[in-house]
């Protein structure tokens, strides 16, 4: 058996024209001001929840977006609602609003 | 057939060519930086000047960021030195790499003449020389694809399968430096690099027009040159294989050492990990440098090439091209000596000639 030292890397990217975007178009019609979202991280970094745990609100609401579902809906039952990030969007995106319908469109919330 | 590579264009010279060789082709490819010369002189006449004293470009340690651009800039300096006290204006580097590492230097004195004139003076304080810029750069299948017409007028055979009489079907690949770093530098540009293509179509053969055509090899220096990280380089030419064989290429030709290499090596690589092969009847798909199809073209020996260098086995397409070959004399090297054979291998079908 060969040792070679490495294996062969699998892709990582995300191919738009495959993924179902159904989900992802309802949430937006709901929310059409999360089009304006820089993914600046500002969420991200004031966030409570991720301060304690893996929870990156705007790593998952990106994927959810891009049409990739898997895991997302657990990942949102990290967040406690408190509701900082938005207090800190520079957008003025409602992102507790955008939490909970992610969940409201994946899960049974 | 799209024109789109028409729009960039550059000036070619017909003759009297200062020559720089590629640090790994002589290893891996050792026949065709010698065809090529052979071709240049006894085949299409040309004056080719080369000497011995030139040394590598330091692309490899300069992409590696091991070389400092200092360094690489007077290295530069010295090979255009040399070719100015030979005689010449024409340079023609057998890399891609250094073709790239030649432009960026030309480019980078152009835009900043404070390090031209850095480099001259380093130049001179260690070596005592001094040069002339070269009125052109270009790579070597440029002049090959200068003279295509006339190589196609001298042909031996034809990028023809004889056996359907139906063109091959061939697969080209670009190396990243010859045209994505500078696109003027390139015949087409980044996205339309007509060199191989140009040189396939004058002698018979079918481009083929692939997805991932564009895509890197996956060399990239240090993705290759750290083990941990070939996973990644492998990748990328693996992405190309599973995007080409749809389409069934009889042959890729590369214009890249680096490329050429990575081509053929990583297909071994990844039938021996995977058990996949990419080309026909279980095989792998053979790959070229573009001399090797010139000399084939013109009716060279395909072991004088070295093809026998080759990982994966050229025989099928030589077969296919009607080309005649004494299969004993595969391992034979100079004076008939047995350089010895690899062992079996996946990307071969386990099929190799017993001596």
């Amino acid at each position: 058996m060969i040792q070679w030292g490495f294996n062969i890397n699998q892709p990582r990217a995300i191919n738009l024209d495959k993924n179902d975007r159904l989900v992802a178009d309802r949430i937006l019609e709901q929310m059409p001001e999360l089009e304006a979202c820089i993914a600046c991280g500002s969420c991200t970094a004031t966030c409570t929840a991720g301060n304690l745990t893996s929870f990156n609100f705007r790593k998952v609401h990106t994927l959810v977006r891009r049409g990739e579902y898997k895991g997302a809906y657990e990942e949102m039952n990290k967040c406690m609602l408190c509701g900082k990030c938005r207090l800190v969007c520079p957008r003025g995106i409602n992102t507790r609003g955008v939490v909970l319908l992610i969940k409201q469109e994946l899960g049974d919330y | 057939m799209r024109n789109s590579w028409t729009e960039y264009q550059k000036e070619i010279a017909d003759d009297n060519y200062f020559y720089v060789r590629s640090c790994i082709r002589q290893n891996f490819f050792p026949g065709s930086e010698a065809a090529f010369l052979n071709i240049m002189r006894n085949d299409l006449n040309r004056d080719v000047k080369e000497e011995a004293i030139h040394t590598s470009c330091t692309g490899i340690g300069y992409h590696s960021d091991i070389v400092p651009l200092d360094t690489i800039m007077t290295v530069v300096a010295r090979q255009f030195a040399l070719m100015t006290e030979a005689g010449y204006e024409n340079f023609i580097s057998s890399c891609i790499t250094s073709f790239g590492i030649y432009n960026e230097a030309m480019e980078m004195w152009s835009e900043f003449p404070e390090t031209e004139e850095r480099a001259r003076e380093h130049l001179y304080k260690a070596t005592g020389r001094e040069f002339k810029k070269p009125k052109s750069i270009a790579h070597t299948s440029d002049i090959i694809f200068h003279h295509r017409e006339e190589i196609a007028r001298k042909a031996q055979h034809k990028l023809i399968n004889v056996e359907t009489g139906r063109p091959l079907r061939v697969v080209e690949h670009i190396g990243c430096h010859y045209a994505k770093i500078f696109p003027k530098t390139g015949f087409g540009g980044s996205e339309f690099p007509y060199v191989l293509a140009g040189m396939i179509e004058s002698w018979g053969g079918d481009v083929i027009d692939y997805p991932e055509r564009r895509h890197c090899c996956g060399f990239g220096f240090r993705n290759y040159l750290v083990q941990a990280n070939r996973g990644y380089s492998v990748a990328n030419s693996q992405k190309k294989f599973e995007s080409m064989a749809p389409y069934k290429p009889d042959f890729i030709v590369a214009n890249c050492p680096g490329c050429a290499m990575f081509l053929d090596k990583w297909q071994y690589t990844i039938a021996e990990m995977e058990g996949t092969v990419y080309g026909q009847d279980g095989q792998g798909i053979p790959v070229l440098t573009y001399e090797e199809m010139a000399g084939l073209v013109l009716g060279y020996d395909p072991w004088q090439l070295g093809m026998q260098m080759h990982q994966v086995n050229v025989e099928p397409l030589l077969d296919k091209m009607g080309i005649r070959y004494d299969p004993t004399a595969k391992y034979l090297g100079k004076n008939g000596k047995y350089i010895g054979q690899p062992a079996d291998a996946l990307v071969n079908n386990s099929s190799h000639i017993q001596l």
